[in-house]
């Protein structure tokens, strides 16, 4: 009763009026600060973008448009040119790619379709942990257990196999050094697998069952349900998923500078060693002396910047419509 | 009657090669997390004893350990989960809570994407104009920044999701009792989702804690032990990326015993944030 009292007297009414508006204020200044954080998020991709211009810009101005399609790269005479560095990534990514989507495909098939159930969650879980294990790792792994590998038995072989086949015998010319494209392609192509695969997994973890039901119904084989049914499905999410994958190893760093030999030449043999552009910037960075040298490495950066940014845009997109279908 | 059995077999044989190939693949995909594994633990082990964790980085050709690299990376990874989380679960908060379905919050979903799988070398280029090339030289503070800059869109990632998750009739009910917005977000909807928050930040650890191309030239390396944060400082993977490349066989054997930490430290980490929600999906 008190209490009630209490409430109705004037003092009691004042005090109830500075509690809302205290209670407005920190709301409003809590709203404010998460505003802001959000858009924040939007300030740090437009702060590289500008940084990488402006860090670009003496490079670009000197060498113009000619800055990407010349192969020198010299720092003695200070003429440079990208042109070996986007062959380098752009290579070693698609090859990447190229082995990499056939297998995780693969694993995805046999998660979602054939795998015991008890063993699903263990084996999607340690496929994951392929994209936890640090790059450096994965570089350092590839430079002494994986390249000498590679050197002594895998690529003297190939060399013998095709040396007489035209084409072929210069795409996989000698000598076999061990590190080279073809190595940090491999290298990529275990690395973004995961990414690959789990994506993939997803995406056919929407298939409606019912689809799949009457697929069988009708006597298809799991084959045949995946090919016909589960992947058309499916299509853009896959897609997505490859490109985002496609972004991660365009971008990849420390696991390609160990094994890609960083040299600035185009070679039509994919056991040669080349450079990518991100192999380019870690190598020569902090070694780089003079303002046109760090210039253009930071153009590299923008130009993979650039890159990437296209690449990612166009897997998001392609995602986001996989999940609006869905209504998820 | 023939023609439709052999049709039966080659579609029962083609099933029966798709289906093997799909196994062999999920074979290699885990073959390949053994043959690293194994080799980290072979060539790793050997090198370990109490002297990596309580001697200095050896000059070329000298036995010696890891601690400055080992608490470089630990002062420099704190500082830029301490940094980051903050920023990354405020903008998380305004994406799932008062910002659910504006235009904003569409844009930063989707620049917060590409973020999150952004080149990590871009960002040390970035943070090499904003602060190294004004400020005239290599730090830890600038090799902080980087890695809190990758720590946000993870958090901001799984801080979205994760609120997403907590159910509407919660936050109604903190509302109907007449508390303001923000003691229901705190009190309500934090409290619901914290595992997966922590889940968040716990691998963001796990991601920035074996970055190595972001602080090549942000925070450099140093040989010696440092905690001034305004100098270079020495950090795990930017030692292992030096000592593997060196002819030195004593750097080599500390760069796999480094790299074992890491791999452990990291996949620890992982394993553990999983194991935080894969509870909470049982329940």
């Amino acid at each position: 009763m008190t209490a009630v009292s209490e409430a109705v007297t004037p003092s009691a009414m004042r005090t109830r009026e500075a509690t809302v508006r205290r209670f407005a204020l920190t709301d409003t200044i809590f709203r404010t600060a998460t505003r802001l954080s959000a858009i924040l998020v939007l300030v740090l991709l437009g702060g590289v973008a500008i940084s990488l211009i402006t860090g670009s810009w003496q490079a670009l101005s000197k060498f113009g448009f000619s800055f990407l399609t010349t192969e020198s790269w010299n720092p003695v005479t200070e003429n440079f040119g990208a042109l070996a560095p986007i062959y380098g990534t752009v290579v070693t990514s698609a090859i990447a790619i190229l082995i990499a989507v056939p297998i995780g495909i693969g694993i995805a098939i046999f998660l979602t379709e054939l795998c015991p159930r008890p063993l699903r969650r263990p084996i999607g879980i340690a496929v994951e942990l392929l994209a936890g294990i640090p790059s450096i790792i994965y570089g350092i792994w590839g430079l002494f257990v994986f390249a000498p590998f590679l050197q002594t038995t895998v690529q003297p072989f190939i060399i013998n196999v095709f040396h007489n086949v035209p084409g072929l015998s210069s795409l996989f010319a000698g000598p076999p050094y061990g590190i080279g494209l073809l190595t940090s392609s491999l290298i990529l192509a275990i690395m973004v697998l995961p990414f690959i695969t789990s994506i993939t997994k997803d995406v056919f973890d929407t298939v409606p069952a019912v689809l799949k039901e009457s697929a069988y119904g009708i006597g298809c084989t799991t084959w045949e349900v995946t090919r016909r049914v589960t992947i058309p499905y499916t299509r853009v999410g896959i897609m997505g998923g490859v490109m985002l994958g496609l972004g991660r190893a365009l971008g990849e760093t420390m696991a390609v500078t160990f094994v890609i030999g960083n040299a600035h030449r185009i070679s039509a043999s994919l056991f040669a060693p080349g450079t990518t552009i991100s192999a380019t910037i870690a190598n020569e960075f902090t070694e780089a002396d003079g303002e046109l040298y760090t210039s253009s490495l930071v153009s590299l950066g923008l130009i993979l910047f650039i890159i990437t940014f296209i690449i990612l845009a166009i897997a998001r997109y392609m995602l986001l419509r996989i999940d609006s279908r869905t209504g998820a | 009657m023939s023609v439709a059995m052999s049709l039966h077999q080659r579609r029962k044989r083609k099933n029966g090669v798709m289906m093997a190939l799909c196994v062999i693949a999920a074979g290699i995909g885990l073959a390949w997390l053994a043959l690293i594994l194994g080799a980290l633990v072979y060539k790793g082990l050997s090198g370990v004893s109490l002297s990596v964790f309580t001697e200095m980085t050896p000059p070329p050709g000298d036995a010696g350990g890891l601690l400055n690299a080992i608490y470089g990376s630990i002062v420099m990874t704190i500082i830029g989960i301490i940094v980051g989380t903050p920023i990354g679960v405020l903008a998380g908060t305004y994406m799932a809570e008062y910002g659910r379905f504006s235009r904003l919050t569409t844009v930063v979903r989707f620049i917060n994407d590409i973020l999150l799988s952004a080149p990590s070398i871009i960002v040390g280029l970035f943070v090499y104009e904003l602060l190294v090339r004004p400020m005239g030289h290599f730090s830890a503070i600038a090799g902080a920044v980087a890695l809190s800059i990758l720590v946000i869109p993870v958090v901001v990632r799984t801080t979205e999701d994760m609120l997403n998750l907590v159910p509407n009739a919660l936050r109604e009910a903190g509302t109907a009792i007449g508390a303001p917005r923000w003691v229901v977000i705190r009190s309500v909807a934090y409290r619901a989702a914290l595992s997966g928050i922590v889940t968040g930040i716990l691998l963001a650890i796990a991601r920035i804690s074996g970055e190595t191309a972001p602080l090549l030239f942000t925070a450099l390396n140093n040989q010696f032990w440092s905690s001034n944060l305004n100098a270079p400082m020495a950090s795990l993977p930017v030692t292992i990326f030096q000592f593997a490349l060196s002819p030195y066989e004593e750097w080599q054997q500390l760069a796999w015993t480094g790299a074992l930490i890491i791999t452990l430290t990291v996949l620890g980490l992982s394993i553990f944030a999983r194991s935080l929600t894969g509870r909470r999906e049982d329940r």
